[in-house]
């Protein structure tokens, strides 16, 4: 079809939908249901709520209000069990310019830009039906950058599945992987990082984290604020239709049998229509006639209506006849309710609206008015002539119930946290480091990220499989480098440390890169908050990310709660997941052209082992994924320990000193010795003072680097002048890895036992 | 050398090879809209990557429609450059510019990763940056670049000259093991009899900076601009 004529198509269609118009208000004065106490406990609303809802009416809420304000204080909308505990969290820093509660988190990265960014959950959708799910989660994280000013420039995703074998397993890892695919290869952002895991806790529950980041000029940031009464409401983007109602409110309950009718409730993305979003949104920007602009996400026009209307202190007048629809006969409650995908709220300057519809236009887009700014600070909704709803903006959204969960630690910490067992390595430490490599939570994850674009751009300079993903930024000297990280077992056996413990790996992979970080955003994932041991749990993880934050001097700028992760076992109970308190943070490297690989290589370099082992075993990779066992206390963290190494590796890349620095982390020295011999196919020598399993402890802030023998005794002095402990191990080269401990000597030729690592994953999942 | 990058609507590429031409080889560019049938005096006309028109239908088959395309053919019957870059190849093929259509992949999944190709022809306008023979290293990017055509078809194409590239190993050699999506032939790029209209699936545009630790794809566009002031050269 060619422009032209999608244009005609489109006029033709927009006079089928104004004739559908009339036929919305007129169903809208017939056929509401009454409301009643009932009503509002099936729309999730518990019988406090309601009062507080009749309370603030001063009369019993209208169907419509019943929809909105329930979606409004869902716990996917409201941040209710939530929000008391996330003030702990440091949000302020140097760089930052917008903190939480704007669309994305916003840090300045010099040169008179900056980066706005954040990570968002799309679990419940992605377990029911994983590849819209997932692609929904893709596309709704890429408006919230965009809708800020700034132009998407990578993305990553941070993903757990259950076990391989656990029912659906297969079809939800192939649908998850190509609707993140699909959506963000058609956008054209690349997808440069990310995380995917795999445990049994996840069986019922899979997580979905996405994570967009963005570039603006620091003169150019939108915001979500609704200002200057009179100013014009535009929607913009696809049709509303009857997809994704319920959403917001399906995403705060738990998963019970019926999981699969709750189909409907998952949205569908149109990837193309996203990308003539962006571009029409960025050049609308441009024309200076815009005020306020936010995406229609979780609870569509409800939310960005009454959320822009929240920041900026005012009120909004809504005419739903006039909101484009993409078929006849839609309610007011469908239309307020309705989780369609690639729509945008705009607010324009007064007579100016005209300016911004051109570039909606030109792109091929819809753009219609569909209300306006008013004082007062009532959100007032209209269709057919009719109010269908009136209802204060503050008291809904600010006002929103606050709830401090009830939280005692579970009844079984001490027994998780038993000191445990630690066994010889069956089959002997070579043996043990092959298993370990094939198993799919430390295989290869190129399987995944292959099917991802991870190269359009062009800024692309460490893509997926290294410690953090580094893009340059064109017109700088600069890059940025991102990360996400969690290990959800520490978590489960001390959330506070588990937490803590994800920053500190976080920042540990960026200053592998040299970058310093700049800011985090945390998609935190719990199971129900109802349950004391799940709040106790979410109070410990915010605790302990709190003070790693701190500790470090990052500050978090936007993120996500994600609650209900769990599923009912049908005996009242449930099975909730480990907490997974996903932290993706970003970083700038000062010289791009100076990043050290994840990987060695060349032949010759002298390897340093940074950091010092404290034979750890608690939550480790080793006692999992070869015994079984999850037991004992995670590795601690030493925050001030993590706080040198940082500074030393961000040093050593800076002066060209190091041409690998690669983090040690789950699996320990072993692994991440095999997985810097990978990268470019090279093997290496080294000899270690420690014995048995100690290969695959996991104590915390180590990291291994390789230099070129001229540059060893300098990376010592530096680290010895950094207060970090450094011990030359050994050298790359040859076509083996050989390890020589006190004991046994592993010995394993590095092409075999890479191209098991790199297939195991598709063979676990038989792809 | 005055360049054209056609922006459709879902072009994601346009911006990558707009950056090569104008910053790293400081030549005239500008954007040309699908919507229009002005080239703006281009001498080389880029189809760049991307999802034109969401690529609903089939990869390229809406976009080969759009009004830009009938001055893009014009362009090239009158003998004009035009290279079309993965989408822009498939467009190319949907329009009939060149020979062949596209299945998906082998594996019937998006793909995205280095492969090894050999340069068959190093003697069009766009190749003259490499030696015949020479085996260079690119990304791709896509899940429709299963090339295919009639057994017929693919012999004329081949006595023809028209296989400007093919997948082959790191040493060179012609090995399915090394085609990445089952392409006939192990066939990356064509062009067209008058060798003026080149269609590929690698993305030169991304290896064309030190930066990327590979510039093996700068010589097409560097070659190409070189190729063009030959030839102004040779007429003046």
């Amino acid at each position: 079809m060619s422009g032209a004529a999608a244009g005609a198509e489109r006029a033709a269609g927009s006079r089928a939908a104004a004739g559908s118009r009339a036929a919305a208000g007129a169903r809208a004065a017939a056929a509401e249901p009454a409301v009643d106490r009932e009503l509002a406990r099936a729309h999730g609303l518990s019988e406090e709520e309601y009062e507080k809802l009749c309370g603030l009416l001063g009369r019993a809420p209208s169907f419509t209000e019943l929809g909105i304000a329930a979606a409004l204080w869902s716990e996917h909308c409201s941040y209710k069990s939530s929000r008391a505990d996330l003030k702990e969290l440091p949000t302020a820093g140097p760089h930052v310019v917008h903190g939480p509660g704007e669309n994305a988190g916003v840090v300045d990265i010099g040169f008179g830009l900056v980066a706005a960014f954040k990570i968002e959950s799309h679990n419940h959708p992605s377990f029911i039906e994983p590849y819209q799910g997932a692609a929904t989660g893709v596309g709704g994280i890429l408006r919230d950058v965009f809708t800020m000013g700034a132009r998407p420039i990578a993305c990553m995703d941070s993903l757990r599945f259950g076990d391989p074998r656990a029912p659906r397993m297969r079809y939800l890892v192939d649908g998850v992987v190509r609707g993140i695919g699909d959506y963000g290869n058609c956008v054209g952002i690349p997808t440069v990082g990310g995380e995917t895991g795999f445990h049994p806790s996840y069986d019922g529950n899979i997580l979905v984290n996405a994570f967009a980041l963005g570039i603006a000029r620091r003169d150019r940031i939108f915001t979500a604020r609704a200002s200057g009464a009179g100013n014009p409401i535009l929607y913009a983007g696809s049709r509303t239709g009857r997809d994704g109602i319920h959403g917001a409110t399906m995403a705060s309950e738990a998963f019970g049998a019926e999981s699969e009718q709750k189909r409907p409730t998952v949205q569908v993305g149109d990837p193309f229509t996203e990308k003539v979003l962006l571009e029409a949104t960025l050049e609308a920007m441009r024309t200076g006639a815009i005020v306020a602009i936010q995406d229609m996400g979780a609870a569509g026009l409800t939310s960005s209506g009454f959320e822009m209307a929240s920041r900026g202190g005012t009120g909004v007048r809504l005419d739903l006849d006039r909101v484009p629809l993409r078929e006849p006969g839609l309610t007011p409650y469908e239309i307020m309710l309705s989780e369609s995908q690639e729509r945008m709220l705009i607010v324009a300057r007064r007579g100016r609206q005209e300016e911004v519809a051109r570039m909606y236009r030109r792109w091929g887009l819809e753009i219609e008015r569909i209300g306006e700014v008013t004082a007062g600070g009532r959100a007032v909704v209209t269709a057919a002539g009719r109010v269908v709803a009136d209802l204060p903006v503050g008291p809904l959204t600010a006002g929103a119930p606050v709830y401090r969960r009830p939280a005692e630690p579970p009844a079984d910490l001490a027994a998780r946290r038993r000191p445990p067992e630690v066994p010889a390595p069956p089959g002997g430490l070579a043996g043990a480091l092959e298993k370990l490599l094939t198993t799919p939570e430390l295989a290869s994850k190129e399987w995944v990220w292959r099917q991802y674009d991870h190269t359009v751009r062009t800024n692309t300079v460490v893509g997926p499989g290294g410690d953090c993903a580094v893009l340059a930024l064109k017109g700088t000297p600069q890059g940025l480098a991102l990360t996400c990280d969690v290990n959800p077992v520490y978590c489960w056996l001390d959330p506070a440390a588990g937490a803590a413990q994800a920053v500190a790996e976080a920042a540990r992979n960026l200053a592998t890169a040299g970058a310093e970080p700049v800011g985090l955003t945390d998609c935190l994932n719990f199971g129900n908050p109802e349950v004391p041991a799940v709040a106790w749990q979410f109070r410990e993880a915010v605790r302990g990310m709190a003070a790693a934050c701190a500790a470090l001097g990052v500050p978090v700028v936007s993120g996500n709660v994600s609650f209900y992760n769990e599923t009912a076992d049908g005996a009242g109970g449930g099975r909730q997941i480990h907490p997974t308190p996903t932290v993706a943070m970003v970083g700038v490297v000062p010289e791009i052209d100076r990043v050290p690989r994840s990987h060695f290589t060349a032949a010759g370099d002298r390897i340093v082992l940074l950091g010092e082992d404290r034979g750890e075993f608690g939550g480790s990779a080793y006692l999992r994924l070869l015994f079984g066992v999850e037991q004992g206390m995670p590795p601690r963290v030493d925050l001030e320990a993590e706080s040198r190494l940082a500074e030393l590796l961000r040093v050593l890349a800076y002066n060209g000193a190091a041409r690998t620095a690669h983090d040690l982390s789950t699996g320990g020295l072993g692994v991440a010795l095999a997985e810097a011999c990978f990268g470019a196919g090279l093997g290496a020598r080294v000899e270690v003072p420690l014995a048995g399993p100690a290969l695959f402890s996991e104590t915390q802030a180590r990291a291994l680097v390789a230099c070129a023998p001229g540059q060893l005794a300098r990376v010592l002095r530096l680290a010895e002048t950094s207060g970090v402990p450094a011990r030359e191990i050994g050298e790359v080269g040859g076509a083996e890895l050989v390890i020589a401990t006190d004991g046994e000597t592993v010995r394993l030729d590095v092409e075999p036992l890479r191209a098991a690592w790199a297939t195991a994953l598709p063979r676990a999942l038989g792809f | 050398m005055r360049c054209g990058v056609v922006v459709f609507p879902g072009s994601n590429c346009d911006h990558d090879v707009y950056h090569v031409l104008k910053h790293v080889l400081e030549q005239e560019t500008a954007f040309l809209w699908h919507g229009d049938e002005d080239l703006r005096a281009s001498e080389l006309v880029v189809l760049p990557g991307g999802f034109a028109y969401g690529d609903y239908l089939r990869g390229g088959a809406l976009a080969a429609l759009a009004p830009v395309m009938a001055a893009v053919r014009r362009h090239a019957e009158a003998g004009g450059l035009v290279l079309g870059i993965c989408n822009g190849f498939q467009i190319l093929l949907e329009a009939g510019l060149l020979p062949g259509a596209m299945r998906r992949n082998r594996e019937l999944r998006f793909l995205c990763r280095d492969v090894w190709l050999r340069i068959e022809r190093a003697d069009l306008p766009f190749t003259r940056g490499y030696r015949a023979g020479q085996v260079v290293r690119m990304p791709i990017a896509h899940s429709e670049g299963n090339y295919e055509d009639t057994p017929q078809a693919l012999d004329a194409l081949e006595s023809a000259g028209q296989v400007a590239l093919r997948y082959v190993s790191p040493a060179g050699e012609l090995d399915e093991a090394w085609n990445p999506n089952g392409s006939a032939r192990a066939i990356a790029g064509v062009t067209n009899r008058r060798g003026n209209v080149l269609g590929l699936m690698p993305h030169p545009e991304r290896c064309a900076e030190e930066l990327l630790s590979n510039t093996d794809g700068l010589a097409l566009f560097a070659g190409t601009v070189a190729a063009a002031a030959g030839a102004v050269g040779a007429a003046r």
